[in-house]
C-alpha cells in the first residue's frame, strides 16, 4: 500500500456534515502535511482515509490507541500481529522471542527509549507514550503512514528527530500537523482543511508560513 | 424533598413493606429465646477448637468445593461471555443464575447422591451464569481503539488476547476473587443439605447444643475469609486449582440408573406418568398452584419486601461505623470487625442460628437477611463516604450525617439496594428449607414426599420470580439513573 486516489469522501457527526464531499489523491512518494484550525476535520479525514484504504496503512491516531496494561514491547509488537499465528502470539505474550525483542529494541533505541521496553505503558509520560505509538507504526512496515499530530507532545529537537525518522521510513505519508513550520520542513505537499473542505493544496516549496496563516 | 424521585421511590417501598408487615408472621415462639441467645454468645466467646476431629476436614472440604466450583464456573462463564451477545445464551445464563446453589444441590442430590459432583456442580452452574454476565460486561467496557489499529488480517484470538484481555485483566481478577469469597460462603452452606462442608458440622453442633463447637467453626470461617488476601496469591492459584479436586472427599458412588430414572420418570409430571395423561395436567397444575405455588410466592414476596427495607435501614445505620467522617480509629476498627462478621456470615447460617434461638417465624429470616445484606451495602457506602471531602467548617454529628453525607451517598445506596433486591429474593426463597413458608419450603416438602415433578415446577416458578424481580430492579435503576459496579 502506498498512494491512493479517493473521491466522494464525506463524514457526518450527529447529522451534521463535518467533512466533504471532497476528493484526495496522493501519489507514491508524496509526503502530505494536513494543516488547519483544530476542529476543521483533519482527524476525521485521516480516520476516513484509514478506513478507505482498508486499514492497510500504519496509523498514529491522536489518542494513540495503546493498551495501557501491556508493556511497551507488546504495544510495538502489535503493529505486526498478523505476521504470526495465534500460538506464536500467545507465547510472545508470556515470553517474547529473541528475534522480535531485538527488532523492537532497535526501533526503540532510535526513538531514545531502549530502557523502557518492559515498562507498563500506563507508567510512561505523554511524550514517551507518543513515541510508543510511533514505534508501533514503524514496526508495522507499511508503505503508507497516516498520522494525527504525531509529535505534539515532543519537545523541539526530539520532534525533529522523530519527523526525520518518519520521512526516512515511510515512502508516502499523510500527517496532520498544527505546527506550520514543521509541516513546511518535512512535507512535500501541504493540504489545508477549512470547514471540512480542501481550501489549499500546493507544493510546500511554493509556500511560506504567511500563505497558510489565513487558514487559522 | 418529597418530589425527588429517589425519595418517592423509597417511600413507596417503605409503604409496601409496612403493608407486608401486617401480613407477615413475625413472632418469637421459642420458650427461652434470650437464654438460648446468651448461651450461643457464650459459646462464641468460649470456642472449642479441638472437640470435633471433623472440624479441620470440614474446613478443608469447604475450601476445596469452593475452589473447584468457582474455577469451573469461571472458565465456563468466560467461554459463555464470548458468545453472550447471542440471545439464547443470555436467557440460559439468566435462568441458571436465578436458581440458588442449594436448589441446584437438592436437584443433583436426587440423582448423583452424595457424590462430590453434586456440590461442585451446585456451585459451578449458577456461578457460570453470573460470571458470563459480569465478564461480558467487563469485556464490553474495554477500549476499542487498539483493536481498530491492528493489521486487518490479524487472527481473532491474537486480537482478543492483545487488545481485550490486558485492558480488562485487573477487573476480571478482582471480580473473580470476590466471587471466590462468595464461593466459600456457598460451599459452607451446602453442608446444610448433607455435603461434607462446614454447614453440616455447624448443624450437628447446634442440634446437640454444642455452642462452643459452633462458635469455633464460625470463628475459623471468619478467619478463613478475612485472611484470603494472605493465602490466595496469584502464584499459588494453580496449585490450589489442581490440588482442590483431591480434597473433595470420596462421597458415595453415583448410581447411574438413578440418573436415568430421574430424567425419564421422576421429573415427568405425575398425570403423564399415570393413566390420566394430558387431561389430568390441568387439575394437577391447578392443585399445585393453589396449595403450594401461590402461598409460596405470597410469602416469598412479603418477606423479600420487608427484608429489603430492613436491609436499607441497617445499611444506613451501619455505614457511619466505618466512615472516616465519624469517630476515632478505635471505633472505626470495631466497626470494620462488626461489618466483616455481618457480611461474611452467609444469611442462611444467620437465619439458621436465629431460627434455632427464636423459633420458627419470619422474624429470624428478616433479621438475617437485613444484617447480612445491610452489612455488605453499609461497607460499600461507608467506604464511598470516606472519599467525600467536606468543607472545613462542615457540621458534626447528626447534622453531618443527615445534611452532608446521606444526601451525597443516597443514590449509590439505592443502586446497591436495588441491585441486591434479586439476591435477597433468591435467598428468601431458599430460607424456606429452614421451615419458613416461602417457595423453598414447598420445594423441600415436595422433595421429601418424593414428588420431584412438583419440586421441579416450583423451582422453575422460583426462577421466573427472580428473573422478574431482576428485570424490575434494573428498570427502576435505569429510571432513576442509578449506576453500580457488579462487585457488590
Amino acid at each position: 500500500m502506498s498512494g491512493f486516489d479517493l473521491s466522494g469522501l464525506t463524514a457526518s457527526f450527529g447529522g451534521e456534515r463535518v467533512i466533504g464531499p471532497l476528493s484526495l489523491s496522493v501519489r507514491e512518494g508524496e509526503r502530505v502535511g494536513l494543516v488547519g484550525r483544530s476542529g476543521a476535520g483533519k482527524s476525521t479525514l485521516i480516520r476516513l482515509v484509514y478506513e478507505q484504504v482498508e486499514r492497510l496503512a500504519a496509523l498514529v491516531p491522536q489518542d494513540l490507541g495503546l493498551v495501557n496494561a501491556l508493556p511497551v514491547f507488546h504495544n510495538v509488537y502489535m503493529g505486526r500481529l498478523d505476521a504470526h499465528g495465534n500460538w506464536y502470539n500467545m507465547v510472545t505474550l508470556v515470553r517474547p522471542f529473541t528475534r522480535d525483542s531485538r527488532d523492537v529494541k532497535s526501533l526503540l533505541s532510535e526513538l531514545g527509549m531502549t530502557e523502557k521496553a518492559w515498562m507498563p505503558t500506563a507508567s510512561l509520560s505523554g511524550g514517551q507514550r507518543q513515541r510508543v505509538a510511533i514505534a508501533r507504526a514503524l514496526y508495522r512496515q507499511s508503505g503508507l503512514l497516516l498520522a494525527d499530530e504525531p509529535v505534539s507532545a515532543l519537545d523541539g529537537p526530539l520532534a525533529h528527530q522523530v519527523m526525520t525518522l518518519l520521512r526516512e521510513r515511510f515512502k508516502t505519508s499523510v500527517i496532520a500537523l498544527h505546527d506550520v513550520e514543521l509541516a513546511l520542513e518535512y512535507c512535500t505537499r501541504i493540504v489545508g482543511i477549512q470547514d471540512g473542505q480542501i481550501a489549499l493544496d500546493e507544493s510546500s516549496e511554493k509556500l511560506t508560513p504567511a500563505d497558510i496563516a489565513p487558514l487559522y | 424533598m418529597l418530589s425527588s424521585p429517589t425519595v418517592k421511590t423509597s417511600l413507596i417501598f417503605i409503604a409496601i413493606a409496612l403493608v407486608g408487615l401486617v401480613f407477615a408472621d413475625i413472632a418469637i415462639t421459642a420458650a427461652n429465646p434470650w437464654k438460648d441467645l446468651g448461651r450461643f454468645f457464650l459459646g462464641v466467646i468460649t470456642p472449642d477448637f479441638f472437640s470435633t476431629e471433623g472440624l479441620a476436614t470440614a474446613l478443608l472440604r469447604t475450601v476445596a468445593f469452593a475452589f473447584v466450583g468457582v474455577a469451573l464456573g469461571s472458565i465456563s462463564g468466560f467461554l459463555l461471555a464470548l458468545v453472550y451477545r447471542w440471545l439464547p445464551v443470555r436467557i440460559l445464563c439468566a435462568f441458571v443464575r436465578a436458581i440458588h446453589e442449594l436448589f441446584w444441590a437438592l436437584i443433583f442430590l436426587q440423582f448423583f447422591g452424595f457424590h462430590p459432583l453434586t456440590g461442585v456442580l451446585a456451585i459451578a452452574i449458577p456461578y457460570a451464569g453470573i460470571f458470563a454476565k459480569v465478564y461480558s460486561e467487563i469485556l464490553e467496557e474495554a477500549d476499542p481503539e487498539p483493536g481498530r489499529l491492528l493489521p486487518p488480517r490479524t487472527g481473532v484470538v491474537s486480537a482478543f488476547l492483545y487488545t481485550k484481555i490486558p485492558d480488562c485483566w485487573v477487573q476480571l481478577r478482582t471480580y473473580t476473587a470476590y466471587r471466590l469469597e462468595c464461593g466459600l460462603r456457598s460451599s459452607a452452606i451446602l453442608g446444610f443439605v448433607g455435603l461434607p462442608t462446614l454447614g453440616f458440622y455447624l448443624e450437628s453442633a447446634f442440634s446437640q447444643g454444642h455452642y462452643s463447637d459452633a462458635g469455633a467453626m464460625l470463628i475459623l470461617f471468619y478467619v478463613l475469609i478475612t485472611t484470603m488476601p494472605l493465602w490466595v496469591k496469584p502464584k499459588l492459584l494453580p496449585v490450589y486449582i489442581v490440588g482442590a479436586p483431591f480434597f473433595l472427599g470420596e462421597g458415595l458412588p453415583i448410581v447411574w440408573s438413578n440418573v436415568g430414572r430421574f430424567f425419564t420418570q421422576d421429573i415427568v409430571p405425575s398425570p403423564l406418568r399415570g393413566e390420566e395423561g394430558w387431561a389430568g395436567m390441568g387439575a394437577w397444575l391447578g392443585d399445585m398452584f393453589v396449595n403450594q405455588a401461590m402461598p409460596g410466592i405470597w410469602n416469598t414476596v412479603i418477606l423479600t419486601q420487608v427484608a429489603l427495607v430492613a436491609t436499607g435501614i441497617i445499611a444506613l445505620l451501619a455505614f457511619p461505623l466505618i466512615s472516616t467522617h465519624f469517630g476515632g480509629p478505635v471505633r472505626r476498627t470495631s466497626g470494620h470487625v462488626f461489618l466483616v462478621i455481618m457480611r461474611s456470615t452467609p444469611e442462611y447460617i444467620l437465619a439458621y442460628i436465629l431460627l434455632q434461638l427464636w423459633g420458627p417465624s419470619m422474624l429470624p429470616a428478616v433479621v438475617a437477611l437485613a444484617l447480612h445484606n445491610g452489612g455488605i451495602i453499609g461497607h460499600l457506602i461507608g467506604r464511598q463516604s470516606s472519599t467525600i471531602r467536606l468543607r472545613p467548617d462542615a457540621p458534626t454529628g447528626l447534622n453531618r450525617y443527615t445534611y452532608e453525607l446521606v444526601p451525597r451517598v443516597y443514590r449509590s445506596f439505592l443502586a446497591f439496594l436495588f441491585y441486591r433486591w434479586e439476591i435477597i429474593m433468591r435467598e428468601t426463597a431458599i430460607l424456606g428449607i429452614l421451615g419458613i413458608y416461602t417457595l423453598g419450603f414447598y420445594v423441600d416438602s415436595a422433595i421429601q414426599n418424593i414428588q420431584f415433578d412438583r419440586a421441579m415446577v416450583l423451582i422453575l416458578i422460583t426462577a421466573s420470580l427472580n428473573i422478574g424481580v431482576d428485570i424490575l430492579g434494573r428498570f427502576i435503576r435505569r429510571k432513576l439513573a442509578l449506576q453500580t459496579m457488579p462487585t457488590c
